[in-house]
């Protein structure tokens, strides 16, 4: 991918924005355990952040990928904190990629602008208490009365739930069982019916809400239907992609800031009668993993590159995801080694860095989840 | 109503700063370069004031080639056009160059308006302002803390250290404004797309019609002789409070005439 001076200058205006308007406010919002989306957004939105790649008609940019990309690895590289970058990716690249590709006029017009002007608040909700990474597992089930859908059904693990105006939901509106018979549905959230009810504890990225859903006899349109009825699977696992490619990009940066930090850390740090970095031992490892992130930098670019020009990219973004949730792993766990009792301390960033990190090999789709769409992709579940 | 805001591209406010071997002159090339923190509340002023007069902002920058860098800033913002004055004569321009050159550049173009930052983060001096406003024989108002454009009179705050007086003049004025009068915008997506396609117009100095003996190193009317490293800081006097504490700080205020 090639970044032009433009390309650039956004950056920074990223750069500046999560310096000025996001970092100073982190600690709050970890202890807060919720970040005020309804007042971040529409700054975010003014900076033109939301909708790089969606048409200009419903509060986009009409801009392409390669801006989302340069949005992203600012975001995972200069943000305090991997919670509302994660909140504000939910909004950009998780719950509305479905609604601007395959949307009604009407529901992007309701829906997709005011989220691209930073005015609402959205969230995506396909993961149950009894389904997470095997989406064929879920029980949601929205049946026709008339012109509406009537819900019924829980959802878990919700990124802004607590203050979504809206939520990109997937749910069983057929009876065919597995993939098939799946749509996705807007539902507003001040529908009679719906209920956030609770606010999961995480171990990490704090300062973002996660939250338990219940739908009980919620009544919308079937008008508020994404695409066609039926078609609710194969657009989530597309949806999937946008998700998975900037859970990449912004963790790849993170990760890299987290060594750039450790190094500045241990040129500072003496003991024995030298700076730590004097070690080739702690040298060395520190090097092997910038050569991973490298690597890791240089693949998501590509996989970003292909995407911008239409290609289908799930074994990239599948590959992306699941390489660099093993290599923040592992960066976070020498950055804490390598920061000794400071990195243990929760006044400095290591430790949240550790448990913010913990969440890419996880959250989704879980490693185990993209090992196995590798092995399909492969074609080795139907080899014998 | 047409105003100019004037931007001067000044290294890195938080990077460590150094001046070249040669002749004592800021070395501007080892460091990242930005707009003057203050130019952009200045930016923010002119871009509100057009805003709310239907006007026209002209972005102005005196220095070397990737100065154009700072005007485009200004466009990115949203400022309509820029003015790069560049010239290798100009290098190492003290401020009374510096104000020279702006004024012969400003002075016939038509301005109501023209707001600078009241310093730049490198020089920090604070005089080119009322420079200008001195060679253009226009009213000087300066360190604002708030701007009102009433027809033909401009009227100020000027931040003092007991509050701020009112201070106003006829336009075609000059304004310096402090970082307490707005919150300057970032540019957004579509601001750095648009400014792509705005026009600056470079200018040399020989069309300014300014002889290069005045400016540069050679006119400047100081020199910086020689410089060394701001030494680091010393530890501080620690005293321990063993019943004479309270006459032993004195004894040290008093050694340092503070009392």
């Amino acid at each position: 991918m090639q970044f032009t001076s433009e390309h650039d200058q956004f950056r920074k205006v990223v750069r500046a924005f999560v310096e000025n308007e996001i970092n100073p406010y982190v600690d709050q919002w970890e202890q807060d355990r919720i970040f005020p989306a309804h007042e971040l957004f529409p700054k975010l939105a003014e900076i033109g952040a939301f909708g790089l790649e969606y048409d200009e008609k419903y509060g986009g940019q009409g801009a392409d990928h390669s801006y989302t990309t340069v949005f992203m690895e600012e975001l995972g590289y200069a943000c305090d904190c991997a919670g509302v970058p994660m909140a504000i990716a939910v909004q950009s690249s998780m719950a509305t990629p479905s609604l601007h590709n395959f949307g009604s006029e009407e529901l992007k017009e309701k829906y997709l602008k005011p989220a691209m002007l930073g005015e609402q608040v959205c969230s995506v909700a396909v993961s149950e208490p009894d389904a997470g990474s095997d989406v064929s597992g879920i029980r949601t089930k929205a049946v026709r009365d008339g012109d509406d859908w009537i819900i019924n059904g829980r959802k878990m693990w919700i990124t802004n739930g607590s203050q979504a105006d809206w939520i990109c939901l997937l749910a069983r509106t057929s009876d065919e069982g597995g993939f098939a018979g799946m749509s996705q549905i807007i539902i507003p959230t001040d529908a009679p019916g719906f209920e956030v009810t609770r606010t999961i504890e995480k171990m990490g990225n704090h300062s973002s809400d996660t939250t338990e859903l219940v739908f009980e006899d919620v009544r919308v349109p079937i008008a508020n239907t994404i695409g066609e009825p039926g078609r609710g699977f194969q657009q989530q696992m597309m949806q999937f992609q946008d998700e998975r490619l900037v859970g990449a990009y912004m963790a790849t940066m993170g990760a890299q800031r987290a060594l750039e930090r450790t190094i500045e850390y241990l040129q500072m740090r003496e003991a024995f009668g030298k700076p730590l970095l004097a070690n080739q031992y702690l040298q060395y490892n520190l090097a092997e993993l910038i050569a991973d992130v490298d690597m890791m930098i240089t693949y998501n670019r590509e996989a970003a590159r292909r995407f911008t020009l239409g290609e289908n990219v799930t074994r990239e973004a599948t590959i992306a995801k699941l390489k660099v949730g093993k290599l923040a792993r592992k960066v976070a766990d020498t950055v804490v080694q390598y920061h000794g009792g400071m990195g243990y301390a929760e006044e400095n960033w290591p430790a949240r860095y550790l448990r913010d990190a913990r969440l890419i090999s996880i959250g989704g789709g879980a490693d185990e989840v993209m090992l196995r769409i590798i092995s399909m992709l492969e074609g080795m579940d139907r080899r014998r | 109503m047409k105003i100019a805001v004037c931007v001067k591209q000044v290294p890195d406010t938080w990077a460590e700063k150094k001046l070249s071997d040669s002749d004592n002159t800021l070395d501007r090339a080892s460091v990242e370069a930005v707009m003057n923190e203050l130019d952009e509340y200045a930016v923010e002023e002119a871009l509100l004031i057009s805003e709310a007069n239907d006007g026209e902002v002209v972005a102005v920058s005196m220095g070397p080639e990737r100065a154009e860098e700072t005007v485009r800033k200004a466009l990115q913002m949203g400022a309509d056009s820029g003015i790069h004055i560049h010239d290798e004569s100009l290098k190492g321009s003290d401020a009374l160059a510096t104000s020279l050159v702006l004024a012969e550049v400003l002075k016939d173009r038509g301005f109501d308006l023209i707001i600078f930052g009241s310093e730049s983060t490198d020089a920090r001096m604070s005089v080119v302002p009322a420079m200008v406003a001195e060679r253009l024989g226009r009213p000087q108002l300066t360190f604002a803390n708030k701007v009102d454009v009433d027809g033909g009179t401009v009227k100020i705050q000027r931040l003092t250290d007991y509050g701020y007086d009112e201070v106003e003049g006829a336009s075609p004025a000059v304004v310096s404004v402090v970082e307490k009068i707005n919150e300057p915008r970032y540019p957004s997506f579509k601001g750095i797309m648009a400014a792509k396609k705005k026009p600056i117009e470079t200018v040399a100095l020989a069309e300014s019609g300014i002889d290069a003996g005045q400016v540069g190193l050679g006119a400047a009317w100081s020199e910086v002789a020689s410089a060394a490293p701001r030494p680091p800081k010393a530890a501080g006097v620690k005293i321990d409070d063993e019943g004479a504490g309270g006459s032993k700080i004195a004894e040290f205020l008093s050694e340092q005439k503070f009392i």
